[in-house]
């Protein structure tokens, strides 16, 4: 007979090592995406045959900017857990998995910091 | 490992529309992740001023730009879609097989109207 609750048990099973943390972040970041993205395509679609002076006059509206760097926020969280699950799901040598893990946090963390400077430089710079 | 049993391999099964949504759901979340890098390059080519936005506009225009767009606004509405009706079966809504499919050939009608509608407002004007 083991001592151990059937809690203790559980924790930190699954390919994951954090049971449903990663399920639940997946879903309250589908959630904030559902409006975030369809904004930002119907505004991406607004601006698609727009100069550069008016591109940059959507992005430097402060509710615009503020928007952007949340739904690369979401986004990009949304994206490293997704594909994470698709590494998990379909690559079973433990250095592939572990090593396209790392690439995969980095990548999303650097994709995520060059589109936030870019609004950001974009909201505060000069053209 | 090796003595553990094993479910039979996916081409014995007879292609379904719940299967075929469901690894499509799985593929145009990959291509979208994908997406995640021309987004930051979108950025990047606003902030870096006028002569990088004309690059990558023209980068974009192009037929191979064109086809990523078209690619990338069904596989965005698809997975917009579909995921909402995963929301609904995470709150334990919409699990009956006449729903399921039901459900299933909504997601399908919808985003093809959608990315139809989306190309005949953004590219019906302005060619």
């Amino acid at each position: 007979m083991s001592l151990e609750s059937d809690l203790a048990r559980v924790r930190g099973l699954g390919s994951a090592k954090h049971g449903t943390h990663t399920f639940w972040h997946q879903r309250i970041t589908a959630i904030a995406l559902i409006p975030l993205s369809l904004w930002f395509v119907t505004g991406l679609i607004c601006v698609m045959d727009a100069t550069h002076a008016e591109a940059v006059a959507w992005i430097k509206a402060p509710h615009v900017t503020t928007l952007l760097i949340a739904l690369i926020a979401a986004l990009l969280y949304h994206v490293k857990i997704g594909m994470q699950e698709v590494f998990e799901d379909y690559i079973h040598a433990e250095w592939l998995k572990i090593s396209s893990r790392i690439c995969l946090n980095l990548g999303t963390a650097l994709c995520g910091l060059v589109s936030i400077v870019a609004i950001l430089k974009i909201s505060f710079g000069t053209f | 490992m090796s003595s553990r049993p094993l479910s039979p391999h996916l081409q014995i099964y007879r292609p379904q529309l719940t299967s075929i949504l469901s690894i499509t759901h799985r593929g145009t979340g990959i291509f979208l992740s994908l997406g995640v890098v021309v987004l930051a390059y979108w950025l990047v080519a606003i902030a870096g001023g006028e002569g990088s936005y004309a690059t990558g506009r023209e980068c974009l225009s192009s037929v191979p730009g064109k086809l990523f767009l078209a690619a990338w606004s069904f596989s965005f509405y698809f997975h917009l879609c579909n995921g909402i009706r995963h929301l609904f079966w995470d709150a334990g809504i919409g699990f009956e097989l006449k729903t399921v499919y039901a459900s299933g050939y909504t997601v399908v009608a919808t985003s093809l109207v959608m990315t139809a509608l989306t190309w005949v407002y953004a590219f019906g004007g302005a060619q």
